[in-house]
């Protein structure tokens, strides 16, 4: 059967490439598990304050978590078992350093996205995104981003009727009224 | 009436001059994102959903059927010149097709992806005009217990059936399910796992956790992968038209993608990918040029490339007739029906035929729009295809964003979006496919109303799940789809599932 399959060439870490034989246990896998099941405890938990209210059927709106909450914690302990077996593959590899730049970029929007407006806080996100990405000079990528997000946040919210937020620079160029 | 004369209306009321233009910018913008490397269709069509939010439900859905179909195209474009599949069902493509760039034949490949599409595209549209009426007709006998097993169906074949995990597969699908059961529950109007924020009373956006596993999480995994390293986009040298000896190897790989790709996509069976890799080896086992196999046959683009895009119109079928969607980008598009508080289903062909083969029609005349602008702007989608990563991500999550928070303009909100890129990118990391958790979201509450709807007509009895004979035969096929791949696993013969691994679209 194998033989017609066809051959995995690709470079690039795609979605069907073959996950590489684990050699250790990872103990970051039995992070994953404890949050699976960490996550099923609070499903079964928050299902267990809501009243009956079954109706006809006998079966109320606590039958569903409490299902998918049980199967999580099946599935938390069948990623331990897997993981002492060592059938769970290694995790890829990841630099951290570039992670930490988008997620701050991202924090940035999300706080400065009513203070600021959407052009600046989308500005700062782009920029700080792109230093993650290994463009490191801010000088030029903050300002290129407001830029962009302003010519953006004027399509969108003046042609598309989106309703996004506005700030000082929007007000600036557009009136008080966004 | 029959269906061809519904079509025909369609295809008469899609061709106002608004919607044609609604149709072309919805395949130019497709195209665009769909060419850029790491965004496949679920993308593109999530990123793309704000752009319709002003328009009315006609121009909306009629934009997004191009949306959808440019951002097919365009995904092949990029395997081929690229070898980054934007989307796991060219991965294939990029097999044979980035070895014909590469010895100078990036012309005929494109050409015969294109055109292959196209074809596929026609026929399978054709045949989603000719079942969907015939399938309504049998769609509207189904009651609650019947969609429950059909969705039940959906949930093995999306999360276990294929794909090198059950495990993996299983665990992305419950915790879509239990993000599902957030907020207000349906019938009794409690609230759910809100944890007394109001925020969260609505629920869980579908939009919001795709675009957050999709583009965020995928911004995040490949920043920690290697954001320094640049992929070679191959020039497109010589001609780019095919020879007469490549048109006469491209037709039966055409017609042979098509049969298979539809009926994978028009069954609750999974992604595009699956047809793709079945087309893939038909291909090999029929060509007269197996030693050109691994470097380059024409076969192997024209055949998958067919399939692809039959498949991505086969799961149409379920979604337009039953309200079913069996991969991401349906789950999506179902959402973007959602917005207009349009219910895709049986009922929708009663209450609104026009909108529905207006809609059918635009995917004809999306199909013709994509042939004729797909190779005249290759050169663009090349330029597309050097963006620089930092740019591109960059740029990838200003939209990502933008549409956010134009549904939603709170910091809740965008907290959610990055939360579910974490999670994305935990998934990334540890080998967990995505699309389950997408599917999931949107089929757990519907399969959870079917089902205490069932058990409310039996009053509570389980056993009438089983005594409808539709609903027991589906529920036996999802029990032996998830059993089969585990037996088949545990006997050391998973290779063959996990060639087929259904993932992301």
């Amino acid at each position: 059967m194998s033989d017609r399959l066809p051959p995995h060439t690709d470079p690039v870490p795609g979605p069907a490439e073959r996950p590489p034989e684990p050699h250790v246990v990872h103990p970051s896998l039995f992070a994953v598990a404890a949050g699976l099941a960490v996550i099923g405890a609070v499903m079964l938990w928050d299902s267990a304050r809501l009243s009956g209210a079954a109706g006809y059927s006998n079966v109320g709106p606590a039958m569903f978590p409490r299902i998918i909450g049980g199967v999580l914690i099946g599935l938390a302990v069948w990623t331990a078992i897997s993981t002492l077996r060592r059938d769970f593959p290694d995790p890829h590899p990841s630099a951290k350093g570039p992670i930490l730049w988008v997620l701050a970029g991202l924090t940035a929007q999300l706080l400065l996205l009513k203070v600021a407006g959407f052009s600046i806080a989308t500005g700062l996100l782009f920029a700080l995104t792109a230093r993650g990405f290994g463009k490191r000079n801010l000088a030029v990528t903050i300002p290129l981003g407001i830029a962009m997000a302003f010519v953006i946040w004027a399509v969108f919210s003046q042609v598309l009727m989106l309703n996004l937020p506005a700030g000082p620079l929007e007000r600036l160029f557009f009136g008080t009224t966004p | 009436m029959n269906s061809f004369d519904f079509l025909l209306q369609g295809l008469a009321a899609a061709a106002q001059p608004m919607l044609l233009l609604y149709a072309f910018i919805g395949v130019l913008l497709g195209t665009m994102v769909g060419v850029l490397p790491g965004i496949g269709p679920a993308l593109t069509v999530a990123l793309l959903l704000p752009v319709t939010y002003g328009l009315d439900p006609a121009g909306s859905l009629i934009m997004f059927a191009g949306i959808y179909y440019g951002g097919m195209y365009g995904g092949s474009t990029t395997s081929i010149l690229l070898n980054t599949p934007g989307e796991s069902a060219s991965i294939i493509t990029a097999l044979e097709g980035n070895k014909m760039a590469r010895n100078g034949r990036g012309g005929p490949a494109l050409a015969t992806a294109a055109i292959g599409s196209f074809i596929a595209g026609l026929i399978a549209t054709l045949l989603l005009a000719f079942l969907a009426p015939h399938i309504v007709r049998l769609a509207l006998v189904f009651g609650p217990r019947e969609y429950f097993a059909l969705m039940v169906l959906a949930f093995v074949t999306v999360s276990s059936a294929f794909g090198d995990s059950t495990l993996r597969g299983l665990t992305s699908l419950f915790l879509g399910l239990a993000l599902g059961c957030i907020g207000i529950d349906q019938l009794t109007g409690q609230a759910r796992l809100s944890f007394g924020l109001p925020d969260l009373l609505d629920g869980v956006d579908v939009t919001t956790l795709a675009v957050g596993m999709f583009a965020v999480g995928e911004a995040l995994f490949v920043a920690g992968q290697h954001a320094l390293d640049r992929d070679q986009v191959l020039p497109v040298k010589g001609s780019i038209w095919m020879s007469r000896r490549d048109w006469a190897r491209s037709w039966k790989p055409w017609l042979r993608g098509t049969a298979i790709g539809f009926p994978i996509g028009a069954m609750p069976a999974g992604g595009a990918e699956i047809g793709t890799f079945l087309s893939y080896s038909a291909e090999k086992r029929l060509t007269k040029h197996p030693e050109e196999f691994g470097n380059g046959a024409i076969e192997g683009v024209a055949g998958p490339e067919a399939a692809n895009n039959a498949s991505a119109a086969g799961t149409l079928v379920p979604l337009l007739t039953l309200g079913l969607p069996t991969t991401a980008t349906a789950a999506i598009m179902l959402a973007g029906f959602q917005q207009f508080g349009l219910q895709p289903g049986p009922l929708l062909f009663a209450t609104n035929p026009t909108l529905v083969w207006s809609l059918i029609a635009s995917l004809l005349i999306a199909n013709l729009m994509l042939v004729v602008l797909n190779l005249p702007l290759i050169g663009l989608w090349v330029k597309l295809l050097t963006i620089p990563k930092p740019w591109l991500y960059a740029g990838i999550l200003m939209f990502a964003t933008l549409g956010t928070i134009g549904t939603n303009p709170s910091s809740f909100e965008l907290g959610m979006l990055m939360g579910f890129g974490l999670i994305g990118y935990l998934m990334r990391m540890f080998h967990y496919p995505v699309a389950p958790i997408v599917v999931g979201l949107i089929l757990g509450p519907m399969a959870e109303q079917q089902l205490r709807r069932a058990l409310s007509i039996s009053q509570g009895d389980w056993s009438v799940l089983v005594q409808s004979p539709v609903a027991a035969v589906l529920l036996t096929l999802a029990a032996l789809g998830l059993i089969v791949p585990l037996v088949l696993r545990a006997l050391g013969k998973g290779e063959v599932l996990q060639a087929v691994a259904a993932d992301e679209d």
